[in-house]
């Protein structure tokens, strides 16, 4: 993966609640990535652009309740090979539940999706598993 | 055809009776009836059978339930009652036919479920008639029990969206804490004064979400205990102006009241101050820098009006569609970063109901909401009855 000779590896991160937008920050940075940051659909559709970003973390809810879908759908339009997490809150109990193993025409265009309360090990893992860091997916 | 079976629906009736005159008689009274029930848009028809023993009715009963049951008291191998305790329990209704009207009868048979009666003999409209009470009734359970489920779904809806609503400032604060627990912005503890700051305001707005919640269960309830006295609605508008000061400094708004130096108003204190602060907390949380609330008291036509407008962020046609649903956050990049429950209008058009208004919005996007409402003297309660000796 070329991304690796960039000095450091930019992540789109598409967030609505400004504290999780500001956590996420602190932890990827941490992390060494860069964070380009959209709090919405809208601000974040012009920045899907080739070699802008090498992956994408998503809200799912914003201002439409599947904003995360859709902004996936483009980026994988775009460019199928750049891994997309859909972070969501939305879970079993609302009766709208998304996991890419009950998927299986996959509608979801994203390649891992987080429930619950996101724990920042799971989404590292997560970017690490997609980009598979340099090596071997395994 | 699902069409046709909207406007014309067929109850089953299964007719017991021992004597085949009875039976043919029946079936030919109800053959071709109809009863028009407007209030659920059909017209009820009805599919008779017939069994002529009390054996013959419990196995026609197993096949196949009917709607009505018209039960003969008397049969060959046993009573109608025994027909009604061996098919216990049943969805059906059941009209006993007795030749005799004993009181005693009557009184078992409805213990045993029985919906009505017909004595023998009876005439073919004695037959309908009581036939057609019996359908309406069907479709008045039927249309309560729909109720019903309507009610159980909104209410798990209800508390799904409350939960969704809790977790996120809950998700927030835990992730700060995380952050904090790693260490993550190294060892100084002033490092951290953001993340403790943002966590103070999201529980917050929690604590003001479990309150508006009480408040909408209570008004919702009608448990809510009111207490009704003369409110000054200037001196309870003051108030509100005092505790919005600081929000509106912060975002450089200029509050003003337009008000008679009184204005009097049979209500109760808490409901006004419910009322006035979240017109006013609104009108300056969605303004902009800089921007104008305006608060306007009047007496109109014997009733209160009530007008907030400001020079805020407006809201779209769309927008304006959703504005009054329970939880519901209008989000765009403006007010992304202002804090809410999405309970508040929920509660302002309940409270205003209350005193006979209603709430009307005017809004042009990217210029400012205007929000009007009258309110009517809340009747003064009845003194308290006294003691019947």
């Amino acid at each position: 993966m070329n991304m690796k000779d960039d000095a450091k590896t930019r992540i789109l991160v598409v967030e609505d609640d400004p504290d999780m937008m500001d956590q996420m920050k602190i932890y990827l940075e941490s992390e060494n990535y860069e964070v380009v940051a959209a709090c919405t659909q809208k601000e974040a559709e012009p920045l899907i652009k080739p070699g802008a970003f090498n992956a994408a973390v998503l809200d799912l809810m914003m201002e439409n309740p599947d904003s995360g879908f859709v902004l996936s759908h483009r980026i994988k339009k775009m460019d199928p090979s750049i891994p997309v997490v859909i972070v969501t809150s939305v879970t079993k109990e609302t009766g709208f539940y998304f996991d890419k193993a009950h998927d299986p025409k996959d509608w979801i265009k994203a390649d891992a999706i987080i429930h619950k309360e996101l724990r920042f090990e799971q989404l590292k893992a997560e970017l690490k598993r997609l980009m598979g860091g340099g090596e071997t997916h395994a | 055809m699902p069409d046709d079976d909207l406007r014309a629906h067929k109850l089953d009736i299964l007719i017991v009776d021992d004597e085949a005159g009875m039976r043919s008689g029946a079936e030919r009274s109800l053959e071709g009836f109809s009863v028009p029930l407007p209030d659920f848009g059909e017209t009820v028809t009805f599919a008779v059978r017939s069994a002529a023993t009390g054996e013959e009715a419990l196995a026609a009963l197993r096949e196949k339930p009917p709607a009505i049951l018209l039960l003969d008291y008397k049969l060959p191998d046993m009573t109608g009652i025994d027909v009604l305790e061996a098919s216990h329990p049943h969805d059906f209704l059941t009209i006993m036919i007795t030749a005799f009207a004993s009181l005693e009868v009557a009184v078992t048979a409805t213990k045993r479920g029985a919906f009505d009666f017909l004595a023998k003999p009876f005439t073919p409209e004695e037959l309908r008639a009581t036939v057609a009470k019996a359908a309406r009734s069907i479709y008045l359970q039927r249309k309560a029990r729909r109720l019903e489920e309507e009610k159980k779904q909104v209410r798990f809806e209800f508390i799904s969206v409350l939960a969704h609503e809790l977790k996120s400032p809950l998700a927030a604060v835990e992730g700060y804490m995380h952050l904090m627990q790693e260490r993550l912005k190294g060892p100084e503890l002033d490092s951290y004064d953001s993340m403790v700051e943002r966590s103070v305001v999201r529980i917050a707005g929690m604590r003001k979400l479990v309150m508006d919640l009480l408040d909408l269960t209570r008004l919702e309830s009608g448990k809510k205990k009111r207490a009704i006295e003369t409110v000054d609605l200037v001196k309870a508008a003051g108030l509100v102006l005092e505790a919005v000061a600081p929000l509106a400094a912060e975002k450089g708004v200029a509050v003003e009241l337009k008000a008679p130096p009184e204005l009097l108003l049979t209500a109760d204190p808490g409901e006004m101050d419910m009322i006035l602060s979240n017109l006013l907390t609104n009108a300056v949380k969605y303004n902009r820098q800089g921007g104008r609330a305006v608060l306007e008291l009047a007496r109109e036509n014997g009733r209160v009006a009530v007008r907030c407008s400001d020079t805020g962020i407006g809201m779209t046609e769309a927008e304006l569609a959703k504005l009054f649903g329970e939880f519901v956050r209008l989000k765009n990049e403006h007010t992304r970063n202002i804090d809410g429950s999405g309970l508040g209008l929920s509660i302002l058009k309940k409270v205003v109901k209350l005193y006979g208004g209603a709430v009307q919005v005017r809004s042009t996007y990217g210029e400012g909401s205007s929000f009007e409402l009258t309110l009517k003297d809340a009747a003064v309660p009845a003194p308290e009855p006294a003691l019947k000796a």
